[in-house]
């Protein structure tokens, strides 16, 4: 009976890749952990090995195909001479349901038509030229031009140089900047943060990055009371122009300890500026503003936006304004704010309200602190009615923040009380239903749209 | 005597590079004086209730801070924990400014908004002041891989209590700083008590041998000789300037005082103190060589602790009168304005 080899994924959030490269031809003899396959991704490639032994009795998918789906199968491996055709084609959906529970923009690009709906704004002007790129390669070019026009600007982290970074966002850094530039340290948190802050103390202006922000726990001692409060104790002399970078909050499937958002943690922090950028071109323009800020700035990013691609200003002066919000789709009904991955739920669920009617602003918050009262003041001022989407959880998080400030500036102009869409308050469960339980849907914002808005 | 890589040593009297001269002799003692009488006239203020918080004293340890800044030059860098205001005084930093820091005054070196434990001068190139036990040894490692990068031909003196030496980040900044030849020098300011506890009861083994598994050379030198500081010293920096990486240094020394204003320090003996004070004390020693070998006279020191005392006092009124800071002072230095 011959077995069918399916399509793998490499990592927690990959949905699809290309096969490169086969280096078996039908009709060769396959032993288990024969290579028979090379695969790419937008972060890696990897290599197929067979677990079934017999003979390669045909390749179902060529080399150089693109987005192959995950489980799709590629070959068939049974006894030589046996029909090919004679394999049953497993059910995709049921032997991958991790697919299904990944958030929604997980498996669908960015709603793109939001762009087009959004009200004109000063940066309009970038916008006349464009290109699609990814967040990840996004990401990288800010790091590669701001560290172009300025020798003092580094990037350390684990993985940063020769792996060309974990998730792939320093990809080529260490190629064009050296190894003076583009330093891989131990696993070391505590420590490298803090010679990281050393470093801007002494006049260099270091970018850390963090295979994940769970990991700046560790060195959360010297990103607050090293970076964020030096300059008050010193009376003003002490500038520490430092980024930390990494992804924050929920990937797909990794677990409680993988899987936090540290928006409301960083943001507590005076002395410290917390930006988190939902597309490709908030990421360009906001990592650049970040590095050139004479401040410590914490950039929190998302791993599963990595892959998503945007549209991005190809203007080399491109950059964003830290502390500004973006309106990314104008509305009337009721304001949503939103930061990170959640803009696209917001995005999504505005799509789904529009056809019952409803219409809903979004905001991007872009910066955590400072942020943008007056533009959030401002739309509930039209709209009457806020909405705040975040993965954090809900106790003491930037979805409080916005209640405390429609208390303290928006009183008088609301028609409903605030609604936070959050992390269910709990520790980020594994299993792939619990997973999407826990994390905030486009359906959950739909839902409290109407509760504000006092519809069914 | 040579420091070799993969090797600690306990060292005896080392080998002077040359003998300072005279003219340094009497500025030794000037300086460590001035600590001396800068810590007992903070202790008075912390007494009449004019500094507050958190104050502690360098009494007993001046010979490790001036024996080590008598070997640098402007261009390397200075950070210690928080026991700093003997650091500060030795960087050139002006004894008002540290004083009136103490009192919370807006003439104190941080504008009264860092106090005791957080005071700075980028001119003098001093990074702190840090409060938190061990933050500033990877940051000390960080400026030294800033004067590396920048190619400055500095280093930077990184100062730790034998407390300090048993956080975690201690040896995560080791490591780092050897594997990449880091210009820093790891000066651990043994004074025997981490706060209440003797180094016996929180340490296993030397504490000047916890670099070696790294390849860091180490040594211990008595602190409490200014000499003997300085030459240790003077062979660690030519090693660091020669692009060897780091190097430790353990200062065997003592505190007369507790460890903060508001310690009685009743974890010893008065009589371990007595000891210390008659016996083994850098200034009366200094004092008594620069007499002995004719170097100065008492007449000619008492010139010396009459412009000390002057100093101090004169930083006393300063920082008694300098106004408090401006209550607009609370909402300025939390940002730098871009």
């Amino acid at each position: 009976m011959p077995v069918q080899v399916l399509m793998p994924a490499l990592s927690p959030t990959m949905t699809e890749g290309k096969l490169a490269k086969w280096l078996k031809k039908e009709g060769d003899t396959v032993k288990s952990g024969d290579v028979l396959a090379e695969i790419e991704t937008d972060k890696a490639t990897m290599e197929v090995e067979a677990v079934d032994e017999g003979t390669l009795l045909k390749i179902l998918v060529p080399e150089g195909t693109e987005n192959v789906a995950v489980n799709t199968p590629i070959a068939s491996i049974g006894e030589e001479g046996e029909s090919a055709d004679a394999a049953p084609a497993p059910a995709p959906v049921a032997a991958k349901p991790a697919e299904t529970a990944a958030p929604a923009p997980a498996a669908a690009p960015a709603p793109v038509p939001a762009q087009a709906k959004s009200p004109a704004s000063d940066e309009d002007r970038f916008f006349k030229e464009v290109k699609t790129q990814t967040v990840r390669e996004a990401l990288r070019d800010a790091m590669a031009e701001e560290m172009r026009g300025d020798e003092t600007v580094l990037l350390m982290g684990e993985e940063v140089a020769e792996y060309q970074g974990a998730y792939k966002i320093s990809q080529g850094l260490l190629q064009e900047f050296g190894a003076k530039r583009v330093i891989d340290t131990p696993i070391t948190e505590h420590g490298f943060t803090g010679l990281a802050v050393g470093a801007a103390f002494g006049g260099l202006r270091p970018i850390v990055e963090f295979m994940t922000m769970n990991f700046s726990m560790q060195a959360i001692d010297h990103i607050i009371n090293s970076a964020a409060k030096t300059l008050y104790m010193s009376g003003g002399q002490m500038g520490c122009p430092i980024v930390f970078r990494g992804p924050n909050g929920a990937a797909a499937r990794v677990g409680a300890q993988h899987s936090q958002c540290y928006a409301s943690w960083y943001a507590h922090v005076p002395g410290l500026k917390v930006l988190a950028p939902y597309s490709a071109a908030d990421a360009k323009g906001l990592l650049r503003a970040a590095i050139r800020d004479p401040n410590p700035v914490v950039f929190l990013e998302n791993e599963i936006l990595y892959g998503h691609s945007f549209d991005v200003p190809t203007d080399p002066d491109f950059i964003l304004p830290i502390g500004k919000a973006k309106i990314e789709r104008a509305g009337t009904d009721v304001t949503i704010v939103a930061y990170s991955i959640c803009v696209g739920h917001a995005l999504a669920a505005a799509e789904k309200l529009a056809a019952e009617g409803i219409s809903a602003e979004v905001i991007n918050l872009r910066s955590i602190r400072p942020l943008d009262v007056d533009t959030i003041v401002e739309s509930v001022k039209k709209t009457n009615r806020l909405v705040s989407v975040e993965e954090s959880w809900p106790f003491a998080g930037i979805g409080s923040e916005m209640a405390a400030v429609m208390m303290e500036h928006a009183f008088d102009y609301l028609d409903a009380p605030v609604v936070r869409v959050c992390a269910k308050d709990v520790p980020l469960p594994y299993a792939a239903n619990l997973e999407k339980l826990a994390l905030p849907q486009p359906d959950d914002v739909v839902a409290a749209v109407k509760s504000v808005t006092y519809r069914k | 005597m040579a420091v070799t890589k993969r090797r600690t040593t306990r060292s005896a009297a080392p080998e002077a590079p040359t003998l300072p001269s005279k003219e340094d002799l009497v500025r030794y003692y000037r300086e460590m004086l001035l600590i001396r009488r800068f810590e007992e006239k903070a202790g008075q203020l912390y007494g009449m209730g004019l500094i507050g918080g958190f104050c502690h004293l360098y009494i007993g340890q001046e010979a490790v801070v001036v024996g080590i800044q008598s070997c640098m030059t402007p261009a390397d860098s200075v950070i210690t924990s928080y026991r700093d205001h003997g650091h500060m005084l030795a960087c050139g930093m002006e004894a008002r400014g540290v004083m009136a820091e103490l009192t919370g005054r807006a003439g104190g070196y941080s504008k009264g908004k860092g106090g005791s434990m957080h005071m700075f001068s980028r001119e003098k190139k001093f990074y702190g002041g840090h409060g938190i036990v061990a933050a500033q040894v990877p940051i000390g490692a960080g400026l030294g891989f800033a004067h590396k990068y920048l190619n400055n031909g500095g280093f930077n003196a990184c100062y730790m209590g034998d407390g300090a030496i048993n956080q975690g980040q201690v040896y995560e900044t080791f490591n780092m700083a050897a594997l990449w030849k880091l210009p820093t020098l790891f000066v651990i300011e043994n004074n025997k008590y981490a706060m209440g506890t003797a180094q016996a009861r929180a340490s296993a083994g030397e504490l000047f041998e916890r670099g070696s598994a790294y390849g860091i050379p180490g040594k211990q030198v008595n602190g409490m000789d200014v000499l003997e500081v300085r030459a240790a010293a003077h062979e660690a920096i030519e090693y660091i300037r020669a692009g060897n990486g780091p190097v430790i240094l353990e200062m065997q020394t003592y505190r007369y005082r507790g460890h903060s204003m508001s310690d009685p320090a009743k974890y010893r003996t008065k009589e371990e103190v007595n000891k210390m004070r008659s016996e083994s004390d850098p200034i009366d020693n200094l004092k008594k060589l620069l007499l002995e070998q004719g170097y100065a006279d008492e007449e000619s020191l008492k010139i010396v602790d009459r412009e000390v005392k002057d100093i101090v006092t004169e930083a006393a009124d300063f920082a008694t009168t300098s106004p408090e800071p401006d209550p607009s002072e609370l909402w300025t230095d939390v940002l730098v304005e871009a």
